[in-house]
């Protein structure tokens, strides 16, 4: 595996070998296997209580698996704390928003960039040299880069709670972008929106996986099997906290282990259209 | 500094025009700003000629010849304007389509204008232009100016303003004086747009106008009013809009005003107050929107708040009042006035960005006397102007100190007004059109011996104001035989927050009855508070509170009409008159003819003893679907 560094599109950007995860007597995670490489968007599917949310938390640090190993771009990041993560490139959104409701939208994603802010709090305390120049690009790069991608410039000074769920929705993955991020990991973006909302926030999506400036690899938690279908490359199956496959879309829609892993057979695919 | 100083001619061309606003004012002055990223980023004449004149020449090395038709749809902003200029500089001619335009309609217009290119923003409008590509054989080439989701379009016939720009510049270097003499060669009799009005009823008619047309109209509005080029001016309604030409490119150009692009459509309204615009034209609809959001306000705001705005539009009503009547206004009123405005007035004016408002105009439809009036007790000098795309924008208007609420004014110079005996309102000016395209039929019914029939019925009062009754068509006979004017009664009912849309009905029949379309955020919140249960707007629109409340807003109306004119029936419709559903046209005009087969079942119901109809129809949605809705819809009385 390559060691940090310069990493090409296909390369094995994060791996977790057979990482276990219980809480008491619960197995979330038994002796889970991912394998995603830069440029992909990678899918993990399962019913509920798979063990999906808990497989994010793990990559990103919320949770410390008992057994396994994580390797983020070559590195073993078992141990790093959340935001040690954050500034080795992994962003992420929640399944349950979790905005600060009474900033703006402007304040909340600017949050995101906290972590490139290098400036010392005497510089910062009066606005001069490197704060100066850290603010105005970072300024820059929200507003072009963020707010005119994702279409919110309508909404940046209005607080969040304020703010209709699907917007709320947006606004998450704003500030997970202003991270600048080389992974993000994407907890049930579309829950919850409707038909609109739903082709915008995979338009989105696809544009931060693909757009030249972005070219964001992105694991996504998600029950819209239409969604989900469509965009991903590789589609991992959760079930019980085992892994049932890990292939193509077509592989997996092909797989019967996997219509049986969801009972309900027949609406497997079915999308919202 | 007023106007260019440059006398206008037959041999004047928008383009030359252009170009020697542009020579004047060089790089010392700003003639466009665009809100964009958060910020405004503005282009001085300088960058405003350079982009022109490569987009010109970029254009015409793709094979834009003079008289070739550039068909142009996107929101309010530079690029949108460059191109119109562009097509004008290279002699061909600009097509305006409505943002919201359904596919059918983008086709008839693209087809039947003869369109070689099509100028899009972004990758909606490419989509739009690629799925009839096909059936317009002779759109050549598509144009697009924001990348955003373009990454997968590779067809040879797509191509960006930038790259077209850079051919521009090459051929630039081949033939450098190409530009402006191919400016040169035009004429003021040349045609420069094409104009597609909404038909109320028929298929949209493709009215033809002139340099000559647009320029005389620029400079005698101008005359009235003049602006400086010290204005600043927000460009935010469609450029399909013959209105906002008028203010972007007639007035604009002549005057050198800067021209403000707001971020985007639902930012207009903060925009323009960042701006505070020294002139407005909108059509009424905006300003019964700004109405609607004071009167909203104004219900939810603290009790100290609302005597203070209670007690400010009292004297602002007298003083609007004592104004219109041309009485002087009293020492102790105006002070009290004073007083109304310090605390009041200025405050309300900023909030809706009317704080450094000289002129500001409606037309396009009518306004009610409600809504004019409210406006007047504001203290902003709102004036009605009267014209249409056939004119090349207005021929009447109202002047400073000579306002009457029921009027639209008196014609500007140049222009001649006189009412046939059936009571149309006839206009002869330079800036009448040269006919409709490809309709020589129409164009002989509208254009007799130089004067244009609008197909308005109207009269002139005592003091030589134009009074404009209703379309001719729409008129209706009541009870009593007397004409009326549906219109009116609607836009009255429009000044009640509550109510979004109203369609009169009662030609030649035993009484009036109205079909109401609730505003959904008012009612909605209204609703809230009273906690009432609600899902959606059909049902909404059929809550019995909800039709006490609308009967109320009716029975103050029905107030100050004569007894046959007064409405006794009504129900609530399930929807909101939408564009979409060819209820009303781009402009926002209801399609009476329309809407009177659509909901036939209704008006039988309105006219006979039933309580109930039942209705089974189809909406459409923009995107194109349709939803099939089946509801019992409530008819109430009002008593004598």
């Amino acid at each position: 595996m390559n060691q940090v560094g310069e990493f090409k599109e296909g390369d094995i950007i994060l791996k977790l070998e057979d990482v276990h995860m219980s809480f008491g007597k619960v197995t979330a995670l038994a002796g889970v296997n991912l394998e995603v490489r830069k440029g992909e968007i990678h899918s993990i599917i399962g019913p509920n209580g798979a063990g999906k949310t808990v497989m994010m938390n793990c990559i990103n640090g919320l949770y410390k698996p008992q057994e396994g190993n994580i390797y983020f771009k070559g590195q073993k990041v078992n141990n790093m704390r959340p935001y040690r993560r954050a500034e080795l490139g992994i962003s992420r959104t929640f399944q349950k928003l979790e905005l600060f409701g009474g900033m703006t939208v402007l304040d909340n994603i600017r949050l995101g960039r906290h972590i490139h802010l290098k400036s010392g709090i005497f510089s910062g305390s009066i606005y001069v040299g490197k704060t100066k120049k850290e603010e105005l690009s970072s300024r820059q790069f929200i507003e072009e880069e963020i707010i005119d991608l994702l279409e919110i410039e309508s909404i940046r000074d209005k607080p969040a709670h304020m703010l209709p769920y699907g917007l709320q929705k947006r606004v998450e993955l704003g500030r997970a972008l202003a991270l600048n991020p080389e992974l993000i990991l994407l907890d049930e973006p579309l829950a919850g929106l409707n038909l609109e909302e739903v082709e915008d926030m995979a338009r989105f999506i696809l544009d931060i996986n693909e757009e030249e400036r972005w070219k964001i690899t992105c694991i996504l938690v998600e029950h819209d099997m239409g969604v989900v279908m469509d965009i991903s490359h590789k589609v991992n199956v959760l079930n019980f906290g085992n892994q049932i496959m890990d292939g193509t879309p077509e592989q997996v829609q092909a797989n019967p282990a996997v219509i049986k892993a969801y009972l309900g057979e027949d609406d497997l695919y079915s999308t919202r259209r | 500094m007023k106007g260019s100083g440059i006398e206008i001619t037959k041999e004047l061309t928008i383009p030359k025009l252009f170009l020697s606003q542009c020579r004047k004012y060089g790089d010392k002055k700003v003639a466009m700003r665009e809100k964009e990223f958060g910020i405004w980023i503005p282009f001085t004449w300088q960058d405003y000629y350079e982009n022109v004149k490569y987009l010109t020449l970029g254009m015409v090395s793709l094979g834009l010849q003079r008289g070739d038709k550039v068909a142009m749809i996107g929101d309010n902003r530079p690029e949108g304007l460059w191109a119109e200029m562009a097509a004008m500089c290279a002699g061909a001619i600009g097509v305006w389509l409505f943002q919201d335009c359904m596919m059918d309609e983008v086709k008839y217009i693209i087809d039947h204008s003869d369109a070689k290119i099509f100028v899009g923003e972004s990758q909606e409008e490419v989509d739009k232009a690629l799925s009839i590509k096909d059936t317009c054989p002779k759109l050549d080439i598509i144009m697009w100016d924001d990348p955003k989701g373009m990454r997968n379009y590779h067809q040879d016939f797509l191509i960006s303003v930038k790259r077209v720009q850079e051919l521009g510049r090459e051929l630039d270097r081949e033939k450098p004086d190409l530009f402006e003499k191919t400016i040169n060669e035009g004429h003021g009799d040349d045609i420069c747009l094409l104009f597609y009005t909404s038909g109320t009823t028929a298929l949209p008619k493709g009215a033809l106008l002139s340099h000559w047309n647009m320029l005389t109209m620029g400079r005698n509005l101008m005359a009235v009013d003049p602006c400086y080029d010290t204005d600043d001016f927000v460009s935010y309604l469609p450029f399909a809009w013959i209105g906002e030409q008028m203010m972007s490119i007639s007035c604009g150009l002549q005057m050198g005003y800067t021209i403000n692009f707001p971020e985007g459509p639902d930012l207009a309204q903060e925009n323009i107050r960042e701006i505070g615009p020294h002139v407005m034209f909108a059509p009424p609809r905006m300003y019964e929107g700004m109405t609607r959001q004071v009167q909203v306000k104004y219900i939810d705001s603290t009790w100290i708040k609302r005597k203070v705005y209670e007690f400010g539009t009292k004297v602002g009503y007298k003083v609007a009042s004592l104004k219109f009547e041309k009485k002087p206004v009293s020492v102790g009123l105006k002070f009290l006035n004073w007083i109304s405005s310090m605390t009041m007035q200025k405050k309300l004016k900023d909030h809706l960005g009317m704080s450094r408002l000289r002129h500001c105009y409606t037309g396009g439809a009518a306004m009610g006397p409600d809504h004019f009036k409210f406006f007047h007790a504001l203290g902003v000098n709102l004036k009605q102007i009267y014209g249409q795309t056939e004119v090349a924008g207005i021929s009447i208007v109202h002047r400073d100190g000579d306002i009457k609420f029921d009027t639209v004014g008196t014609p500007i110079p140049e222009t001649e007004i006189k009412i046939t005996e059936e009571g149309e309102i006839l206009t002869k000016s330079p800036s009448v059109f040269q006919g409709y395209y490809k309709n020589d039929e129409a164009t002989k019914k509208t254009l007799i011996d130089g004067w244009l029939y609008s197909g308005d019925r109207g009269f002139i009062d005592e003091d030589g104001h134009l009074v404009v009754f209703d379309r001719s068509k729409d008129v209706m006979t009541l009870n009593d035989g007397r004409p009326f004017s549906p219109q009116y009664l609607e836009t009255r009912l429009k000044f009640s927050p509550f109510v979004r849309e109203v369609w009169a009905i009662g030609d030649k029949r035993e009484f009036i009855s109205a079909v109401m379309c609730i505003d959904y955020a008012v009612v909605g919140k209204w609703a809230d508070d009273k906690k009432l249960n609600y899902t959606s707007y059909p049902e909404l629109s059929q809550k019995p509170e909800v039709y006490e409340l609308v009967k109320k807003q009716i029975q103050e109306a029905n107030k100050d009409l004569p007894e046959p004119a007064r409405i006794r029936k009504f129900v609530n419709l399930y929807k909101v008159f939408d564009a979409d559903d060819e209820e009303l046209t781009r402009t926002s005009k209801l399609k009476r003819a329309f809407v009177e087969n659509r909901y036939k079942d209704i008006v039988n119901a309105l006219y006979s003893d039933v309580d109930v109809v039942h209705m089974d129809t189809t909406i459409t949605y923009e995107d194109g679907r349709e939803q099939r809705i089946k509801t019992d819809l409530h008819i109430e009385k009002i008593s004598a």
